[in-house]
């Protein structure tokens, strides 16, 4: 293979991305290497355990990567303000709006919600980590180094360019010869592993882990979302799983399952992809409505109304998931009948989701409100996401699903259920959630800034979208007809409006860093549930004494009766696992292995695989049992962190 | 924990003799009976199920109470055969409809109605 | 963590980590049932897609089906007899019955690699037709899961020489014991709904 068919050549705005990542990373390494950081990157961060600081790593891996997807989005509209645009190429758009979806979905939306159940779960549920610490690490790693496979394509071997959803034919090797498509499917692969091991080890913490005392309908409501999530997760990820390697087994060693020829049956991957797909829907919109539950129920400064309604409906939501997934491609003409089946099931889901909505309402309804900037995007959220919910059922019609199908219509509606749902909640978390991952609050004043840009942002880019679509516009077309013009330039406009809202995020970031002032005790929002009892910060076993649970909001119960997580009397030697850098090296030698298999190299592959299995056999023969904190250490570092 | 070298695993022996009598009787349905292919298929199908819980329940210990999972592994289980069902019924519901063999009497080709692949989310 | 101890029931109970983990691999095995059924679909949607390759119902032989079958439902027999003997406290019992269980595992993969030589030989590639790869992707992903199952148990064995029984090994041979059982039941599967079902349509 030739240097110029490895690097991708011949797009200014490509050798523009080459410079850039060329420039941040020598910064990063000048900088690691002038402040003598190498050892406190290895030590504090790459062989870590503990799943406040996997957490962090993961969040701001998918902060890095919605800024991605966002240039992605901001890119795309600009070349569709105008008729005749010539600022991205047929191809070149093709490649971002692939890249743009699958990059939102798998590795920002994704992994942000797990970052903050990875922060959050625990501490609800009064834990010191995970159920399984190792495999935490690993699956934060396979995410890590899925997403690097993945956005490496752009620079190295051509971007895939088949949409995000991949259909065969156009994905096959046929049609899409060249890396580019295999890059999606490792890359999907590997950050795959991780989620289904989280999923396993979430479900594990919550279940075995729990204060003694704390029934499964007394856990926080984000728990219950989180535990409902990894339900869905373990049962639906393994589609996937098999869905890309069939492809993969296609594309690389001649296979025929959804190949033209030998009988080979393309729409069978858009019934698989979709058996996954709509599942991971709800995979990404239980845990907002999660937290959304938590911040409105603080902010509110009440009980969440109606909780076991609301648990029963994440549950039947979960089960609904898995029966619905033909409504994504009515149009492929399976018949009448199989059309109405899921036409019905599509439209059950909105029930429970409308008991959401009215419990949402009851809880704010009489309360004394306080409007922070994490209510703010909670409050946005509702009538914003009912409005999304509503196109839904207008898609959900199988047969006026025909005139909405591939349209801007259907782009507007599922914007504004994964914008409005799942990103304001990532918004919304990241900010409620802010002062115990930190030390210290967001700025309030920036922070409302940076909410009502990308709220307006939000509906000035996406409202025109339902008229334009309806007009006739077509998604995943690189040029549009003057007729669409001015609905057009609005959208963009208010794409840009997001944009400027995300800077003044991230700006209000480093401003906190700066001037916010430090937490002093750990219950920065007069807060309900456990992980406002720990200290702030937190120290890395969590709870000094384990709280006993007798009822929802515990700790709540326990600031009445003047409990902390500190009794001395109760003090005993914590059990904590030990730093490992083996995940890191695992997933780096499965990324080795992904990459060459990319390439087709299937000798590399190979090598990288034994690799990777040798790394296993290693494991198991690991008897590392961790190490104890002793009692007078927790009390040293329990007197510091609350300043008796 | 139970002490009882001496005592024969009576439980896995009964399960595997169970096993070996089920598969025969499956095979013998399968090659050796008369009965309509559909028949064939669902007899076969059941005592495939039957052959699996004997698995789970009397080699794996599946409702053990040692093991303080409680209901899960059993959940499990369940929800996995529920999911598996809806994967293979539901898939041959879907691929199978409006894709006759031999639509209009053409036999030029298996799934020829295929043509009209339109993405959509 | 949890430190939590119990002193009686079986040794892969009496920790909370061991509890934790064999619940964990109960929860992926869930998972692993949804794998098996994407592949089962698969097959399913793809049946009689066999292009100009031969046909399931003239390649498969009942003889090597049924030999396949016995050598694996015997292992699944004695990998169970392996875990009654490590509840009883027999190390060596334990051992034996293991490597019987591991012997016939072999055997069965031995039959399997034939049979898809064989196939090759008629016709019936991967590369040949929808139908036949989705056999071979379904019977060798069950292939491969047995290949894994043998070589983790054989890490094991290492491990069990060296430390002999203590909630820790006996977790992990009890977590291995699960998979092999598990892959017996995939196996029945792929048994009826593969090989009779194709011998008779």
């Amino acid at each position: 293979m030739k240097l110029d068919e490895f690097f991708v050549t011949g797009e200014p705005l490509i050798y523009g991305g080459m410079v850039s990542i060329v420039l941040v990373t020598s910064a990063a390494i000048f900088l690691l290497t002038y402040l003598k950081r190498w050892g406190w990157l290895w030590q504090e961060w790459l062989t870590t355990v503990d799943h406040k600081k996997i957490g962090i790593m993961y969040i701001l891996s998918a902060l890095a990567m919605l800024f991605r997807g966002g240039v992605d989005a901001l890119m795309m509209r600009i070349q569709l303000t105008f008729p005749n645009m010539n600022f991205l190429g047929a191809q070149h758009y093709d490649e971002i709006f692939t890249t743009h979806g699958t990059v939102m979905i798998i590795f920002m939306a994704m992994p942000f919600l797990i970052g903050l159940m990875n922060i959050v779960v625990p501490l609800q549920i009064g834990a010191r980590d995970f159920a399984f610490p190792f495999l935490n690490a690993l699956s934060f790693w396979s995410f890590f180094f899925g997403a690097m496979l993945f956005n490496v394509s752009f620079v190295i071997g051509g971007s895939p360019d088949a949409g995000w959803t991949s259909y065969t034919p156009l994905a096959g090797a046929a049609l899409s010869p060249g890396p580019g498509q295999n890059f999606y499917l490792l890359g999907l692969q590997l950050a795959g592993i991780g989620t289904l091991a989280t999923g396993i080890n979430l479900m594990v913490t919550i279940l075995k882990m729990r204060a003694p005392g704390m029934k499964l309908f007394q856990m926080p409501i984000f728990t219950w979302s989180t535990l409902v999530t990894t339900f869905i997760i373990i049962f639906a990820f393994p589609i996937l799983t098999v869905a890309l390697a069939l492809m993969t087994i296609d594309r690389i060693f001649g296979a025929q399952f959804f190949t033209l020829t030998g009988e080979g049956m393309p729409m069978m991957w858009a019934n698989l992809f979709w058996m996954w797909g709509h599942p991971e829907v709800y995979i990404v919109i239980l845990p907002a409505f999660g937290i959304f539950s938590e911040i409105i129920a603080t902010f509110a400064r009440k009980q969440l109304f109606g909780y076991k309604a609301m648990v029963w409906s994440m549950i039947l939501i979960a089960g609904l998931s898995f029966l619905v997934w033909v409504h994504h491609f009515f149009t492929m003409g399976a018949g009448a009948l199989v059309n109405s089946v899921f036409s019905v099931s599509t439209m059950l889901i909105a029930v429970p989701t409308g008991v959401k909505i009215f419990n949402w309402l009851a809880t704010l309804y009489k309360s004394r409100i306080q409007i922070t900037t994490a209510m703010l995007w909670a409050l946005a959220f509702i009538p914003s996401f009912v409005m999304g919910g509503v196109t839904g059922v207008m898609l959900g019609m199988a047969a006026a699903d025909y005139q909405f199908h591939n349209s801007y219509f259907l782009i507007a509606h599922f914007h504004y259920v994964l914008i409005a749902g799942t990103v304001f909640a990532c918004f919304a978390g990241l900010v409620y959630w802010y002062p115990k991952m930190f030390g210290h609050k967001m700025n309030e004043r920036i922070g409302k800034h940076s909410f009502w840009w990308f709220l307006i942002g939000f509906h000035v880019c996406f409202f025109p979208q339902h008229f334009v679509g309806l007009d006739g516009m077509p998604r995943r077309i690189f040029t549009i007809i003057p007729e669409w013009m001015p609905l057009n330039v609005i959208s963009t406009v208010g794409a840009f409006g997001m944009g400027v809202g995300f800077v003044i995020f991230v700006y209000n970031i480093y401003y906190s860093w700066k001037n916010s002032p430090r937490e002093t005790n750990g219950d920065a929002w007069d807060g309900r549930t456990l992980e406002w009892a720990t200290p702030t910060p937190v120290p890395f076993y969590n709870f000094a004494t384990v709280p006993k649970v007798s009822g929802l909001d515990a700790f709540l119960s326990m600031k009445k009766k003047g409990e902390t997580t500190f009794d001395e009397t109760k003090l005993e030697a914590i059990h904590m696992p030990s730093n490992t850098g083996r995940p890191f090296i695992m997933m780096g030698i499965l990324f080795f292995a992904s990459f060459a298999l990319v390439f087709e190299w299937i000798g590399l592959a190979a090598v990288g695989l034994i690799g990777t299995l040798i790394m296993m056999g290693i494991r198991s023969f690991d008897y590392d049992e961790g190490y104890y904190v002793e009692v007078d250490e927790i009390k040293k570092i329990e007197r510091t962190v609350r300043g008796l | 924990m139970e002490k009882n070298t001496k005592h024969l695993p009576v439980q896995h022996i009964i399960g595997f003799l169970l096993s070996i009598v089920l598969t025969l009787l499956a095979v013998w349905a399968a090659l050796g009976s008369d009965l309509p292919v559909k028949w064939i298929i669902i007899a076969i199908m059941v005592l495939a199920v039957i052959q699996a819980g004997i698995q789970l329940f009397m080699f794996m210990h599946m409702t053990e109470s040692a093991s303080g999972g409680g209901h899960v592994p059993w959940n499990m289980m369940f929800h996995g055969f529920v999911l598996a069902a809806i994967v293979v019924a539901g898939s041959l519901f879907t691929m199978s409809f409006g894709f006759t063999h031999d639509h209009d009497g053409d036999h030029s080709g298996h799934g020829s109605h295929q043509e009209e692949q339109q993405m959509h989310d | 963590m949890s430190t939590q101890e119990w002193s009686t029931g079986p040794y892969e109970y009496r920790t909370q980590e061991g509890r934790m983990t064999i619940l964990g691999f109960w929860i992926f095995l869930g998972a692993e049932v949804v794998l098996f059924s994407t592949l089962f679909a698969t097959y399913a949607v793809l049946f009689g897609r066999t292009a100009d390759a031969p046909l399931p119902g003239d390649l498969f032989e009942p003889g090597i089906t049924l030999a396949m079958t016995f050598l694996l439902l015997t292992s699944s027999f004695t990998c169970g007899l392996a875990i009654h003997n490590m509840r009883a406290g027999s190390l060596k019992g334990l051992i034996t019955w293991l490597i019987i269980t591991l012997a016939l595992g072999l055997g069965f993969l031995g039959f399997e690699i034939y049979e898809f030589v064989h196939y090759a030989h008629e016709g019936a590639t991967l590369q040949s037709s929808a139908f036949w790869s989705a056999f071979f992707v379904l019977a060798g992903t069950h292939g491969v899961h047995v290949t894994l199952g043998i070589g983790w148990a054989v890490l094991l064995l290492i491990q069990l020489v060296q430390r002999g029984l203590n909630p820790v090994t006996s977790r992990k041979v009890f977590v291995v014991s699960l998979y092999w059982h598990f892959l017996d039941v995939i196996w029945i599967f792929i048994f009826t709904s593969v090989y009779l079902i194709g011998m008779v349509v």
